[in-house]
């Protein structure tokens, strides 16, 4: 008797409760978002036009990843400031939106939502995994968000509402196996290809099966070994590595992600795996990776980048001046050792070309951003000039091959004359081959072999494909 | 007297107590009303101006707590009526999801990344054909028949073998959380064909209808209330049968049990499987509106935080459970967007004061301060 | 005096060219640099070789005349060559080194040392060039091997010479060299011999004289003996290091398990706490101690226990004490207290993970055999977790506090009567076993990351231990540690580490289910959850 009045009282209040909205929802909208096409929109007036543009940053500060995303936060921070401090963009002062996604990919979902629908920033600076941009891209796409993605991923994608700062394939994997395959990089003829389990190991490993297949090199001259993030038990891999490798130079393409990279090293160097004997080439570690690791037994092995903090040109100077000063200023741990590397680059160049476009034109509205930023380039910090590619929304990058040195920095040890472009579709791979990424009229799509829209005399230049 | 008492008792044996009491049918027939009636009126009829508009995405997120709620409700069933604590039920919501999530990969058809009839991630797996058995998924009805089916038949497997063998208590809850454990290891491969790390996402319709216009979404979130009363119902209509009875005894005096002739073993299989097929809709109808499965639903983790679903609201009392989850992932909502830091405290002291301090829940502190 | 000016002069002309090799071997461009190296390899001699040797460590320093300096690991220089002045004049700078350079100067150092006085030395670089295909020094080893005395450096020469013999036209030097790889069989010759072995498309073989085929199959069941072997080892060794971890961090949990059936779900904490002691220990050496910071690792041994004794006895008697005979409900409260724990940790540490560097002793390895190398940091914990268990067996089968806690396993409510005061004999209990796990930490702190989240990945691991080897059983914890971790390394080969931990548990999930109380029951009529 008492338990059913109880439970009478219950249902009442739980009438109540979901009469009321709870506190996460209670916040009211000022103005709708209705999600326009994405290919024709009105032009929607008014998030607001005045008072302060909110920018989201949307990087893992806790979880797996930590380690690699907090100082994209940190780095977002700081050209925030540096923006506002020579007076902000359309004269109105931008404001940080931080969220948490905490290495946990659903996560990462339903926090864009909340940046682009509830916190109504104008565009956001995030990602990092490649896991964690798939899982955005949809919300991203749905409600017509922009996003800038700073981190060397595996192609294979173009999309309307996301500007790729970060390497494509061609600008750092493919550029790296030559290396190892030439003389200078050791001659190699056998290849093991080590990877974190999800898509971008896989994906930058089937383009480099394809792309050594067209070099000749057979397949059971590929050992091919993934690994869940977080895993730490390398003895028997490294074992494995080291049978592969009898007899024949043989170097390791590592995709390892996340704070694996530390027992795997660890493991290399305990097993005796020498740099000169079997190169490690590595495309996730970086400067800040190196910050948490002994790196005297990793010396000699080699990681593909855009950027290293070792370059040596003003534009880079003063950009590794202005962080440190910001770290020591905002009192961020370890502030005199913090480095910058080539995410970080891709972060600072990113919201500056961002900042720039809407400069370009007259509003934060999402529409004309994107059209503007294609036309954005600038001087970075490792001293070119960098264009963003309005065909296919990615960044021009330099390409460098580095050695990791005693104290955690790298020697550069082969580079490119200049930017390359970036090509998203692996020409390697024969379904990509097929396939252009051009926003631009008459193709505007990001995935097509034929384009959207017809031309009444075609160009007789069609070499859209780079 | 004797003699008509007892023949009185054996025609109206079947059931000993009616499911819900008058007050009790009022009360939860008002709240259907408002669940499925009010808040879409809220939603659409109001301009977005109005400060009693429920904007959309809050109608998704009140579609994913009933999803919670409804397996927290299977939880108490299980734990609160049969005395079984496992720590797997997580896994039933995510094959349910799964399966549900297969289906909507599915329909994706050739408008992914890749322009491929076949799922963005096998494209990059560099599978040339669909896996055997992805291929059934293409029908709608048979997801659902499979988000019940997969979670019911590892149940029914699972426990009867586990139940056999007299494991129980705290055993049982650890070798559940390691077949948790195994099963999470297993979906994060890629290998094993179901999205791997990546999981299933970028959907784009559900049985035709678009996922992102805002009817589907509010029908979904109308189909997850109306699942979660009527689960509700049909956890009453268990619990206030004869099975219920034999339930209750199982969990207050196992060893009794067999003595008066109900074999424990089919009981609590049948309890089990009730339990994983509930968890399994749930998980079904929780998918769309997330948008992506992954198979970081699978953490032991999870899990273990349905437990404290059931905990806080009140063991043993079906509306504990629903309530419970509501308040919870309420608090998980606000906390990690106002305090994040201090999310992982207030859950932690939450698990520590409900098992010290209130060991029948909140249900059980209004309870006792009406007796 | 002509002879004094030419002698002078040629001396000079010698210093210079000395000089210059040494300034080239800073240069920027590496070609120069690998020129400049084989022109240094050319002159021979101690002081050619001490100055490779210096380049090859990176302790060399050469200063703009050409003089050659080593630095040394204790501070100051040593001169190299006879035209280095001491002091040094600044400015002194490290020639910059990267991986082609260091492949020249391996082969060029290799060759050198084979003419080494010392024997040994002749050995390790014959054995190096052995290790791979190299034409080019082929004429050298022949001439080498002609003067050469010493058995094992003519076995390594013949060895060398075996890559370019296998393919010569005469059938005897064939055999030759067939014997030589039969002889010290490596994995690294198996392709050329399996390639002699082997048919065409057309079914004929690839070798037509017989003898070599017989001397090729010879190599090869010598190679294969030697694989089957070292995968044997390495493998064991592997498994055992893997077990040796499992121990440690199950060993806890079976005593407050076994004794107290309390399932802490807050064990894997306790883990994180002990690494997380080792890593204050290490920054406090680091600061205060610096010239002994390798050692901190034994004064983390009792920081750990302590640290995690600490915890577990607030933990037992806040939480624990009121939740007697309730375990699924100490199940969550456990839970709930790992929860705190993990935040605790990651407010004052940071969410990010912290380095705990091996310390020097314990780094790198040595090569048993051929492709096997035995690791010190997990041979050390190997032995660390055997001395642990031999402490925990010590305090329960020879302490008083032992034979108490045994008594209160087997029969709470008798050894109550028999006067054991069962709630003190509890917080000390639970205090050993949160210790225990504490030492469980240090070790992992030297063989993966230290990060709040350490202890989510081992505690279902810790668990499946325990249950199999039968709950408050050392031996069965033992047994069953050891036992999975070389199940585990035994099936990682063959499915991958994934596939055999998902199979490994789905195993242990069907051993329970037919043996529910483990390997090693506890016998006793009051052995019931």
């Amino acid at each position: 008797m008492h338990r059913r009045k109880a439970n009478t009282r219950f249902w009442i209040v739980g009438l109540a409760a979901c009469a009321c909205k709870g506190p996460a929802e209670s916040q009211t909208q000022t103005a709708a978002s209705t999600p326009p096409e994405p290919a024709a929109a009105a032009p929607a007036v008014a998030k607001n036009e005045t008072g302060p543009i909110r920018v989201g940053i949307l990087h893992s500060l806790s979880g797996t990843m930590a380690i690699s995303e907090t100082s994209l936060k940190d780095v977002a921070l700081m050209t925030i400031d540096k923006i506002n401090a020579a007076g902000g963009v359309l004269k109105r002062k931008l404001e940080p939106v931080v969220v948490d996604p905490a290495s946990n990919w659903p996560l990462f979902a339903e926090k864009a939502r909340e940046l682009i629908q509830k916190e109504q920033v104008a565009v956001v600076f995030g990602c990092w995994t490649s896991v964690s941009r798939k899982s955005v891209l949809p919300v991203f796409e749905e409600l017509n968000g922009l996003l800038f993605y700073p981190v060397q991923y595996e192609g294979e994608e173009s999309s309307y509402n996301v500007f790729y700062t970060g390497a494509a394939p061609n600008q750092q994997a493919i550029p790296a196996v030559e290396y190892l395959m030439s003389s200078k990089g050791g001659a190699a003829k056998r290849w093991v290809l080590l990877g974190t389990d999800y898509v971008y190991p896989r994906t930058t490993n089937k383009i480099l099966r394809y792309f050594l297949k067209s070099k000749g090199v057979p397949d059971d001259g590929i050992m091919e070994k993934y690994t869940p993030f977080g895993h730490s038990d390398y003895q028997t891999i490294v074992s494995d590595i080291k049978k592969f490798a009898a007899g024949a130079r043989t170097a390791v393409v590592s995709t390892i992600n996340g704070d694996s990279n530390v027992p795997f090293y660890k493991e290399l160097a305990n097993q005796g795996l020498k740099a000169s004997d079997i190169p490690v080439v590595a495309f996730s570690v970086g400067e800040e990776e190196l910050r948490g690791i002994d790196t005297k037994p990793l010396v000699g092995h080699l990681a593909a980048w855009n950027y290293f903090m070792s370059i040596d040109t003003p534009e880079n100077r003063q950009f590794i001046a202005e962080f440190k000063a910001y770290a020591k200023a905002k009192n961020l741990p370890d502030a005199d050792k913090r480095v910058t590397n080539d995410p970080m680059e891709a972060t600072y160049v990113g919201i500056q070309m961002w900042a720039h476009a809407v400069e370009q034109a007259g509003t934060t509205e999402v529409n004309a951003v994107r059209q503007a930023v294609g036309y954005q380039v600038m001087r970075s910090p490792s001293g070119f000039n960098m264009a963003l590619d309005g065909k296919n929304h990615h960044l021009h990058k330099p390409v460098y091959i580095g050695e990791i040195k005693a104290d955690g920095q790298f020697q550069v040890v082969w580079k490119t004359e200049g930017p390359i472009r970036a090509q998203p579709w692996s020409p390697y791979v024969p379904d990509s081959a097929k396939k252009i990424a051009d926003w631009s009229y008459p193709w505007v799509c990001g995935n097509c072999t034929e384009p959207k829209f017809k031309l009444e005399f075609p160009l007789t230049d069609t070499n859209n494909n780079p | 007297m004797q003699a008509s008492s007892s023949n009185q008792v054996h025609r109206s044996s079947h059931r000993l107590e009616p499911v819900l009491s008058k007050a009790g049918w009022l009360a939860f027939c008002s709240l259907l009303t408002i669940a499925c009636v009010v808040v879409p009126i809220l939603h659409a009829a109001l301009p977005t101006s109005s400060a009693l508009q429920i904007p959309t995405y809050a109608v998704t997120i009140l579609g994913k707590f009933a999803c919670f709620a409804m397996a927290a409700i299977a939880m108490d069933l299980l734990w609160g009526y049969a005395g079984v604590l496992s720590l797997g039920q997580g896994v039933f919501f995510a094959l349910g999801a799964y399966a549900m999530g297969m289906n909507l990969m599915l329909s994706i058809g050739s408008s992914g990344v890749y322009r491929s009839k076949l799922p963005d991630f096998m494209v990059f797996l560099d599978l040339k054909t669909l896996p055997w058995f992805w291929r059934p998924f293409d029908s709608f009805w048979f997801a659902i028949f499979a988000a019940l089916a997969v979670p019911g038949t590892l149940a029914f497997l699972f426990g009867y073998f586990s139940f056999r063998s007299r494991i129980r208590g705290v055993y049982f809850s650890i070798i559940s959380q390691a077949a948790t454990y195994a099963l999470m290891l297993l979906f994060f491969r890629n290998e094993t064909g179901l999205g791997g790390n990546n999981g299933l996402t970028d959907f784009k319709n559900i049985y035709g209808y678009s996922l992102q216009s805002d009817a589907t979404k509010v029908a979904l979130y109308i189909l997850s209330a109306a699942g979660m009363c009527g689960v509700y119902i049909l956890a009453r209509w268990v619990t206030t049968s004869k099975a219920g009875r034999v339930l209750r005894a199982i969990r207050d005096q196992e060893a009794r049990v067999p003595f008066t002739g109900y074999n424990v073993v089919h009981f609590k299989v049948f309890a089990f499987t009730l339990s994983a097929m509930v968890c399994g809709l749930a998980g079904a109808l929780y998918v769309p509106q997330v948008g992506i499965i992954n198979p970081g639903e699978l953490q032991p983790a999870n899990s273990i935080e349905m437990a404290i679903w059931t905990a806080v609201g009140g063991r043993g009392t079906l509306v504990g459970g629903a309530l419970g989850a509501w308040l919870v992932n309420a608090a998980k909502s606000w906390f990690t967007v106002v305090l994040p830091e201090w999310w992982l405290y207030i859950l932690g002291t939450l698990f520590i004061a409900v098992t010290l301090f209130f060991p029948r829940g909140i249900i059980g502190v209004f309870a006792r301060s009406k007796a | 005096m002509v002879g004094c000016v030419f002698s002078t002069a040629t001396h000079a002309a010698l210093a210079d060219t000395w000089a210059a090799d040494v300034l080239a071997l800073g240069a920027s461009d590496v070609n120069e640099q690998v020129r400049a190296v084989n022109r240094i390899a050319r002159r021979g001699g101690t002081e050619a070789i001490a100055l490779l040797e210096a380049l090859n460590d990176t302790s060399l320093q050469i200063d703009s005349t050409g003089a050659a300096y080593r630095k040394r690991s204790s501070g100051g220089v040593v001169p190299i060559g006879p035209h280095s002045p001491m002091p040094p004049k600044p400015p002194i700078m490290a020639p910059v080194i990267d991986n082609e350079l260091r492949r020249a100067l391996e082969m060029t150092l290799a060759t050198l040392r084979l003419t080494s006085p010392d024997s040994r030395v002749r050995r390790r670089a014959a054995e190096e060039i052995a290790r791979q295909p190299n034409d080019s020094l082929a004429p050298v080893v022949r001439q080498m091997l002609v003067s050469e005395r010493d058995v094992h450096v003519r076995r390594a020469l013949a060895l060398s010479l075996a890559w370019v013999d296998v393919e010569s036209l005469d059938p005897s030097v064939r055999i030759k060299a067939l014997l030589a790889i039969a002889d010290s069989p490596g994995t690294a010759f198996k392709p050329a011999v399996e390639r002699i072995l082997s048919q065409t498309e057309h079914r004929k073989p690839v070798e037509v004289d017989a003898q070599v085929r017989a001397a090729a199959s010879k190599a090869l069941s010598a190679i294969r003996w030697l694989e089957t072997w070292t995968n044997l080892l390495s493998n064991l060794f592997y498994g055992l290091s893997l077990g040796s971890v499992l121990l440690l961090i199950s060993l806890g949990l079976t005593i407050t398990f076994g004794l107290m059936r309390v399932i802490n779900m807050a064990h894997g904490e306790l883990l994180m706490i002990g690494a997380y002691a080792t890593y204050v220990v290490q920054q406090l050496f680091l600061k205060y101690l610096p010239n002994h910071s390798d050692w901190y690792l034994v004064a983390a041994v009792p920081a750990a226990f302590f640290a995690a004794a600490i915890v577990g006895t607030i933990v037992e008697r806040l939480v624990l004490r009121f939740l007697h005979g309730r375990p699924l409900e100490t199940l969550l409260a456990t839970w709930g207290v790992s929860l705190v724990l993990i935040q605790v940790v990651r407010q004052l540490f940071g969410a990010q993970n912290v380095t705990v560097a091996n310390p020097a002793w314990l780094s790198g390895g040595i090569e048993l055999f051929a492709g096997f190398v035995l690791t010190f940091n997990r041979a050390a914990v190997i032995l660390f977790s055997l001395a642990v268990v031999s402490f925990v067996w010590f305090v329960l089968s020879r302490t008083n506090l032992g034979l108490q806690v045994r008594a209160v396993t087997q029969n709470r409510d008798m050894a109550a009567s028999m006067g054991i005061a069962t709630h003190r004999v509890d917080g000390w209990t639970f205090a050993m076993g949160a210790g225990v796990a504490g030492l469980g930490g240090v070790a992992l702190s030297q063989l993966g990351n230290v990060g709040p989240e350490l202890g989510q990945g081992y505690i279902i691991d810790a668990f499946m231990v325990v249950v199999l080897g039968g709950v408050g059983n050392l031996a069965g914890t033992f047994a069953g540690a050891m036992g999975l971790g070389i199940a585990t390394k035994w099936a990682e080969p063959v499915v991958g580490a994934v596939l055999g931990k998902i199979v490994i548990l789905v195993l242990i999930i069907l051993f329970i289910q037919r043996r529910p109380q483990g390997l090693f029951a506890l016998k006793g009529r009051a052995v019931e959850v």
